[in-house]
C-alpha cells in the first residue's frame, strides 16, 4: 500500500521509538501535521521555532533519547538554528525536521525559502536535504543513527513538499548502511596500560570529567574508580552530575568559575585523567597554563578532541563506560594520603563563599532550592550570572538533572528546556534557575506551559541587569557599564498572571524557604521572582587568559 | 605543504562541507581539486594543505568526522605521482617568439592557441616544473593564468 512521504516520516520517527516532537506548523509542513492527526507521536505546540528545538534538547539532554523538533521551511527553519547550535556544541542527539519548499520551487528564492542544510552545516554533525520520497525512510533511519552514535549530536532533515506529499511503499530499512561512519567504542588495550601505570604510581592524581561520562552513562563506573582509589574529582559545568556533590572525591568545578580547591589541585596534579571532556577555554584558557605538572591521559570518544587544545600524554580514544570500566579493573591505588592532606588544607581555606549581609543573596536562593529540592527535582538554568551561580551552589547529585547550556552559552535556553524536561519527566520536579534578561529571551514558551498545564517552576533572580557582563564592566572596564541595565522589564508576577501561572515576588531572605516549599508544592506552573542586590558578582573568576591559580575574590 | 588525498561521497553538498571545514577552523588551502573516481559513487579530492604537524593532524582528525568523508590519505610521504595541468597565455613579440617556443618545448609543454599578440601553452607536470615554467615566462609578459591544482595518486608498489 503507498503512502504519503508525511505518513513514511511518522512512521518512520515511531520505528525509532520517538513519542513526543515539538514544533510550530507552517506552508510547508502542513502535511506532516496532517499526518500527527493518525499517528500515535504526541505533538506539542511551542510558541517560537527557537523554543521547539530547546525543548526538544531539554528533552534529550534528560532522559538520553533522542529529541526531535518540526518546522517549516524558511523562517521557521532559521529559527531552529540558535537550539541546533546549542545541541551542537553539547553533543547531545537531536534531530531537527524542516519542510523545504517544492523542488521545482528549489534555488528561486521562493517564498519562505531558506537553504537550511547550507546555514546549519557548520552546527550539525551531519544533515539531508531530501527530495524523495523513496529517501524518506532511510534518512530518518541513518539521522537518529547518527545523532545518538558516537559523539552525539544534532542531525538535520530537511523535506521538500513535494516529497512530504508524493506516495509511496513504506519499507524502511533493516540496518543502517553508513560506510564512511565509524565509532569507536573500545579504547585501545596499550594505552590503557600506560595509563593504569601512570595513575598506580601517581603521587598526586586527578580526575577531571565532563559531559562525556553522562553521555557514555559512565557514573556507575566513575563511582567505582573514586571509591577504588580515592583520587579526587572536578567537573566541567557539563560533567556536574556525573558523580554526586556529596561524593568524598569532590572538589567541585573547575575553570573560570571554578573551586579555588578545583582548580588548585588542577595546577598542582602530576597526573591528570580527563574523562569525556574537551578543554574548552572557560575550563582551560589558551591550554598553555593548564595543568603544567601533569601527565595528561584524555579519554574521548571524538579522536579530534583528543591533542586540540592541550598536550596528551596518554590518548585513549574510546566510550567512556567501557575505558572507565577496564581502568577500575587494572588500577592499583596509588599512596595518595600527603595529596589529600594538601586538598584538605586548600577545602579549609578556600570554601566557596559569599557575603552574607542580610540582602536577599541569590546564592543562598539556589541553596535552598537545593535543600527542599532533595531528589525530586531536574533544573534548567538559563545563561549568565543565574547559570554559575547554579553550578558553584546547587548540589548537583545525579546525571541528567542539571540542563544548561555550556558550550554555546544560549540565553533563553533554561525556559523551553524546562519544557522538554518536564515532558520527559513527568514525575518529577523542574525547576528553570533565571535571569531578568535571559528568562525575556524566550518567555513566550510560558504559554506552552500553561497550554499544557506543565508544572515547571521559574526561578528569576531579577538584578535588573545582565549580571554577568556588568561584571566584566565592573572587573575589567574600570566600571563603564555598556548595555547592561534592564530598566524596563515587566512586573514578572502580573506577567505570570496574564499567562495564567502563579506568581511570587520575594524581596526578603526570611520568605525564601516558605516561598520555595510553597511554589514546589502547588500542582501548577509558577513564578518566582527574588529580587536581588543588583551588584551581586560571581566569584571566585579567573580572568580571560589567565592561569587557574590568578583567581579573583577567591 | 602537504598533499592529503580523500575519498568522499559523489554527491552534491560535500565539497561545501569540506572546505567550510577548511574555512571555519582557519585551515589554509593551498590548492583543491575534485574528480570522480574508478568508483562513480566516489569522488576524490587532492587537497594541498599549509600547516605543521599539528594542524594537518587537526585537518585530518575533523575530516574524518564528516560522514560524506570515507578516507584520507596524506601522500606527501609517501611516493606519488602528483600531476597538475596549466594553462598559460603569454604576450610575444616577433623578436622573442622562437624563444618562448624554444623554452615551451625544453619544458614538454606544447602551444595549443595563438593569437596576433599571444600563445597560450599548455603544460603538465609536478608543481615544481610548472612553477619553473611560470618563472621562466614571467619575463615576457603573462596574460593569463589557468592552473588546476595537484591531483595525485600513490606510485604502485615495484614488482
Amino acid at each position: 500500500m503507498k503512502i504519503t512521504g508525511a505518513d513514511v516520516l511518522l512512521k518512520s520517527l515511531e520505528l525509532e521509538g520517538v513519542d513526543v516532537v515539538f514544533g510550530y506548523p507552517g506552508a510547508t509542513v502542513i502535511s506532516i501535521y496532517d499526518a500527527l492527526l493518525n499517528s500515535k507521536i504526541k505533538h506539542y505546540m511551542v510558541r517560537h521555532e527557537q523554543g521547539a528545538a530547546h525543548a526538544a534538547d531539554g528533552y534529550a539532554r534528560s532522559t538520553g533519547k533522542v529529541g526531535v523538533c518540526l518546522s517549516t521551511s524558511g523562517p521557521g527553519a532559521t529559527n531552529l538554528v540558535t537550539g541546533i547550535a546549542t545541541s551542537y556544541m553539547d553533543s547531545t542527539p537531536l534531530v531537527a525536521i524542516t519542510g523545504q519548499v517544492g523542488t521545482t520551487a528549489l534555488g528561486l528564492d521562493s517564498f519562505q525559502e531558506a537553504d537550511i542544510t547550507g546555514i546549519t552545516l557548520p552546527v550539525t554533525k551531519h544533515s539531508y536535504l531530501v527530495k524523495k520520497v523513496e529517501d524518506v525512510a532511510r534518512v530518518v533511519r541513518e539521522a537518529f543513527y547518527l545523532a545518538r552514535s558516537g559523539r552525539p549530536g544534532p542531525v538535520l532533515i530537511d523535506i521538500t513538499k513535494d516529497a512530504l506529499d508524493a506516495m509511496t511503499e513504506f519499507n524502511p530499512p533493516e540496518k543502517v548502511q553508513l560506510r564512511s561512519y565509524k565509532v569507536f567504542s573500545k579504547g585501545n588495550g596499550g594505552k590503557i596500560a600506560e595509563a593504569t601505570a601512570a595513575l598506580s604510581k601517581a603521587k598526586k592524581p586527578l580526575i577531571c570529567v565532563g559531559g562525556g561520562v553522562i553521555t557514555a552513562g559512565a557514573s556507575p563506573e566513575l563511582l567505582d574508580l573514586l571509591q577504588k582509589t580515592d583520587i579526587p574529582v572536578v567537573s566541567t559545568l557539563m560533567g556536574l552530575g556525573s558523580v554526586s556533590a556529596k561524593e568524598k572525591a569532590w572538589l567541585g568545578m573547575l575553570g573560570m568559575h571554578g573551586t579555588p580547591t578545583a582548580n588548585y589541585a588542577v595546577n598542582d596534579c602530576d597526573v591528570l585523567l580527563a574523562v569525556g571532556v574537551r578543554f574548552s577555554d572557560r575550563v582551560a584558557g589558551q591550554g598553555k597554563k593548564f595543568a603544567p605538572n601533569a601527565t595528561v591521559i584524555h579519554v574521548d570518544i571524538d579522536p579530534a578532541e583528543i591533542g586540540k587544545v592541550i598536550r596528551v600524554a596518554i590518548p585513549i580514544v574510546g566510550d567512556a563506560k567501557s575505558v572507565l570500566g577496564e581502568l577500575v579493573q587494572r588500577v592499583t591505588p596509588p599512596e595518595i594520603d600527603e595529596w589529600l592532606e594538601k586538598i584538605s588544607l586548600w577545602r579549609k581555606e578556600y570554601p566557596l563563599r559569599y557575603e552574607k549581609n542580610g540582602q536577599l543573596k541569590p546564592q543562598y536562593v539556589i541553596q535552598q532550592l537545593c535543600e527542599v529540592l532533595g531528589d525530586r527535582g531536574i533544573v534548567t538554568t538559563e545563561v549568565g550570572q543565574n547559570q554559575m551561580w547554579t553550578a558553584q551552589h546547587f548540589a548537583v547529585k545525579k546525571p541528567r538533572t542539571l540542563i544548561t547550556s555550556g558550550g554555546l552559552g544560549t540565553m533563553g535556553f533554561g525556559l523551553p528546556a524546562a519544557v522538554g524536561v518536564q515532558i520527559g519527566n513527568p514525575d518529577k520536579v523542574v525547576v528553570d534557575i533565571a535571569g531578568d534578561g535571559s528568562i525575556q529571551m524566550n518567555i513566550q514558551e510560558l504559554s506552552t506551559v500553561k497550554q499544557y498545564q506543565l508544572p515547571v517552576k521559574v526561578v528569576i533572580l531579577n538584578n535588573s541587569s545582565l549580571g554577568l557582563v556588568k561584571q566584566w564592566q565592573a572587573l575589567f572596564f574600570e566600571e563603564r557599564y555598556s548595555g547592561v541595565h534592564l530598566e524596563a522589564s515587566p512586573d514578572f508576577v502580573k506577567l505570570a498572571e496574564a499567562y495564567g501561572i502563579k506568581g511570587y515576588r520575594i524581596t526578603d531572605s526570611s520568605q525564601v524557604r516558605a516561598t520555595l516549599e510553597e511554589a514546589i508544592a502547588y500542582p501548577g506552573p509558577v513564578i518566582m521572582d527574588f529580587v536581588i542586590p543588583p551588584d551581586e558578582k560571581v566569584l571566585p573568576m579567573v580572568p580571560p587568559g589567565k592561569g587557574l591559580t590568578e583567581m579573583l575574590g577567591r | 605543504m602537504h598533499t592529503l588525498s580523500v575519498l568522499v561521497d559523489n554527491h552534491p553538498g560535500v565539497l561545501t562541507r569540506v572546505s567550510g571545514l577548511f574555512a571555519r577552523r582557519g585551515y589554509n588551502i593551498e590548492s583543491l581539486t575534485v574528480c570522480e573516481t574508478e568508483n562513480p559513487d566516489i569522488s576524490r579530492m587532492t587537497i594541498v594543505v599549509d600547516g605543521d604537524d599539528w594542524v594537518i593532524e587537526q585537518v585530518t582528525k575533523q575530516l574524518h568526522k564528516l560522514v560524506a568523508v570515507h578516507k584520507i590519505n596524506d601522500i606527501s610521504e609517501e611516493s606519488a605521482v602528483e600531476r597538475e595541468l596549466a594553462l598559460i597565455k603569454v604576450r610575444v613579440k616577433a623578436e622573442n617568439r622562437v624563444e618562448i617556443l624554444q623554452t615551451t618545448d625544453i619544458f614538454r609543454a606544447r602551444v595549443v592557441d595563438m593569437g596576433r599578440s599571444s600563445l597560450t601553452i599548455e603544460a603538465t607536470g609536478d608543481k615544481v616544473k610548472v612553477d619553473a615554467l611560470v618563472k621562466t615566462l614571467r619575463p615576457y609578459g603573462i596574460v593569463e593564468l589557468a592552473r588546476t591544482g595537484i591531483v595525485a595518486i600513490v606510485r604502485a608498489e615495484a614488482n
